[in-house]
């Protein structure tokens, strides 16, 4: 795969979408049913009216957002979008209606995709979308009267002319992706398509997909690693991607058998749910049974020590093979630390976790497992063309890493300082802290700075989670922290959102805890405060009022994690 | 909310997730009181969509958190 004559992501989608046109590219499903598919041939006819649709709609270079869960809509809007040459803005659709309308309004988008559903609980929920922003959207009811335009009516029209794909340099945005809702500072990280281009063409170049393969997509589209691994890699090698709108147990497991899924990008909670599921049918056998596969599982990873071997261990383990549908090759995890032992248990039953470690001002990976050989213990090596480094290291060798490579973003949009702060003379500086042994592979150990990845994948800023409880009644003053930055010792898989509260009187504990289970239920469940920790001091401060949170933390890791209130 | 509706879920809750029956009520948190994450609580939503014949989308659950708030779901799809 040689990417190196491509400009841009409209130029890569419309040379892959020009090829294979019998081929499938997107079927959906949806419990059991097969609701679309589209070939290579559908995809580009589509993807040309809805270029054509966008050319009176928006300039080159203008912005448009989508807001829709995972489906074949979102990559053909999104394709549509680099074809007119415009900048897109992925949104996601599990955030609030405020956050949605907020970010939508920062991007300065000029049109917005949006799916039914979302369109309806932002309206339902009183919230207004921006008036210079012309609204598309999917699948509304016929019954429905809406006051925006529908996306089928664009798609009725009669058959684009054909398009040509907008000019656009390596070095133009592609993508505003954004890393924090509202609250904090909206941070819209803008990506380029040399960004996008070089990170397709280590990536693709390290797992290869087959024309037969198929990606299973069930990660949200705008999250960095379906973006690559559910759209533009498969599409570039004329696989086909599988959409579900459930994520239901019993309904993957079907989807994959069907469609024969090779291919899948999955949050370590979904991870720990196949495990699980595994783990209790080998529990449910005899004891001579069990004894056996433990005996393969150690055969297994001989015979795999240097690399995956598919076609022995699917032998091997056939009935946990088929049970997933006997063609799963290669299980990507991001977006939240794997716990080492469950990608053990995987690459022993051969099916591999491929773990990285990457940023949304970044791409997907800048470190990735290539699996030769696999190891559990960290988040891989550098890719080709990045260089990681540890700054400010301490007398244990860890140190703050910082990155170089051709997939850090340009910058944040609207926000020169933010960007100065981050990227240092080229370098990105992660806030994470690790180590890098003599082979290259980087472990990482927490996070110096304040992002917090939970367990389902999901970025938290704590600013954001803080604002959101701005004007307790009983508090003080309040500050967000990750109960395993505080406490090195508790696992980074079982971390808690933490909030140190500086009650305004010290023996109302109980309506502290009251009102912060009150707040809790309007948030979305990962910005959710599990635990308390009351404080009964004034918090250290700069001049201009921010918490100092280095020093309050330092402070802090001085308490019993044991005295933390669950919430 | 539809009492009927929502006494019939908590009676679906109750044996999907081997939890007394008494314990339950239409305004708890049932993520907190369960203890379960949102992966389990689509397992639910399997079981309701069978015993009320209605198709609810993965998406509907977002921002439901008590059994009645599910039951006012579960009514809007009727």
């Amino acid at each position: 795969m040689d990417l190196s004559g491509y400009s841009s992501l409209g130029e890569m989608l419309f040379h892959a979408l020009s090829k294979n046109t019998d081929s499938p590219a997107l079927i959906e499903a949806d419990r059991d049913r097969e609701s679309a598919v589209y070939t290579y041939g559908d995809m580009r006819r589509v993807v040309s009216t809805l270029t054509h649709a966008l050319e009176s709609r928006v300039s080159p270079g203008g912005h448009v957002a989508i807001l829709m869960s995972n489906q074949s809509k979102w990559l053909l809007c999104a394709s549509a979008i680099f074809w007119r040459g415009g900048v897109l803005v992925p949104l996601d659709y599990k955030l609030t209606p405020a956050e949605q309308i907020d970010l939508l309004t920062h991007s300065e988008a000029k049109v917005l995709f949006i799916e039914f559903p979302v369109y309806f609980r932002i309206l339902r929920e009183k919230y207004s979308f921006p008036p210079d922003v012309r609204i598309i959207v999917t699948e509304a009811p016929s019954k429905e009267k809406i006051a925006h335009e529908r996306f089928e009516d664009l798609l009725s029209k009669a058959e684009a002319p054909e398009v040509t794909v907008a000019k656009k340099s390596r070095d133009d945005v592609a993508c505003i992706v954004y890393s924090s809702g509202t609250g904090g500072t909206p941070k819209g990280c803008m990506l380029t398509h040399g960004n996008y281009l070089s990170q397709a063409q280590v990536l693709g170049t390290m797992f290869p997909i087959k024309p037969e393969d198929r990606y299973f997509s069930v990660l949200p589209t705008n999250h960095a690693i379906d973006f690559m691994c559910g759209f533009l890699l498969p599409l570039q090698f004329g696989s086909a991607i599988v959409h579900q709108r459930t994520l239901r147990p019993e309904y993957l497991a079907t989807t994959m058998k069907k469609y024969g899924i090779s291919h899948m990008a999955l949050v370590p909670l979904l991870l720990k749910a196949f495990e699980r599921k595994i783990k209790s049918e080998l529990d449910a056998q005899p004891e001579w049974k069990r004894a056996l596969v433990n005996a393969m599982m150690k055969v297994n990873r001989v015979v795999t020590a240097r690399r995956p071997c598919h076609a022995f261990s699917k032998r091997l383990f056939a009935p946990i093979h088929e049970a997933f549908g006997g063609k799963l090759k290669l299980l990507f995890a991001g977006g939240a630390f794997v716990d080492a032992s469950m990608a053990e248990f995987f690459y022993s039953i051969g099916l591999p976790v491929v773990i990285g470690y990457g940023l949304t001002e970044a791409g997907t990976v800048l470190t990735v497992n290539d699996l030769r050989p696999f190891r559990s213990d960290t988040v891989g090596k550098a890719i080709e063309g990045t260089t990681v480094e540890l700054r400010d290291l301490n007398d244990q060798r860890i140190g703050e890493v910082w990155v170089q490579g051709p997939t850090i973003m340009k910058g944040y949009f609207k926000e020169p300082q933010l960007t100065e702060d981050a990227i240092v003379h080229g370098w990105l500086k992660t806030g994470d802290l690790g180590t890098v042994e003599s082979s290259g592979h980087v472990k990482l150990l927490g996070r110096s700075k304040n992002m917090i990845v939970t367990e389902g994948g999901k970025n938290i800023y704590p600013e954001d989670v803080e604002a959101s409880f701005e004007s307790l009644d009983s508090a003080a003053e309040v500050c967000v922290f990750s109960s395993s930055y505080l406490w090195r010792g508790t696992s980074l898989t079982k971390e808690k959102l933490l909030m140190v509260v500086h009650a305004k009187d010290a023996t109302e504990q109980s309506q502290v805890i009251a009102e912060i289970k009150e707040r809790n239920h309007r948030l979305a469940d990962y910005k959710r405060i599990d635990a308390i920790l009351f404080w009964n001091k004034d918090f250290p401060r700069t001049a201009s009022m921010k918490i100092k949170r280095n020093v309050l933390a330092e402070e802090l890791k001085m308490q019993d994690a044991n005295s933390i209130v669950e919430v | 909310m539809n009492t009927a509706t929502v006494e019939q879920l908590m009676d679906i809750a109750s044996k999907h997730f081997k939890v007394e029956r008494a314990t339950l009520t239409p305004d708890m948190d049932f993520f907190e009181k369960l203890g379960i994450n949102s992966f389990q609580a689509l397992g639910l939503l399997s079981e309701v969509e069978k015993n009320f014949h209605v198709e609810i989308p993965d998406y509907e659950l977002q921002g439901v958190v008590t059994f009645a708030q599910l039951s006012d779901v579960i009514d809007s799809r009727k």
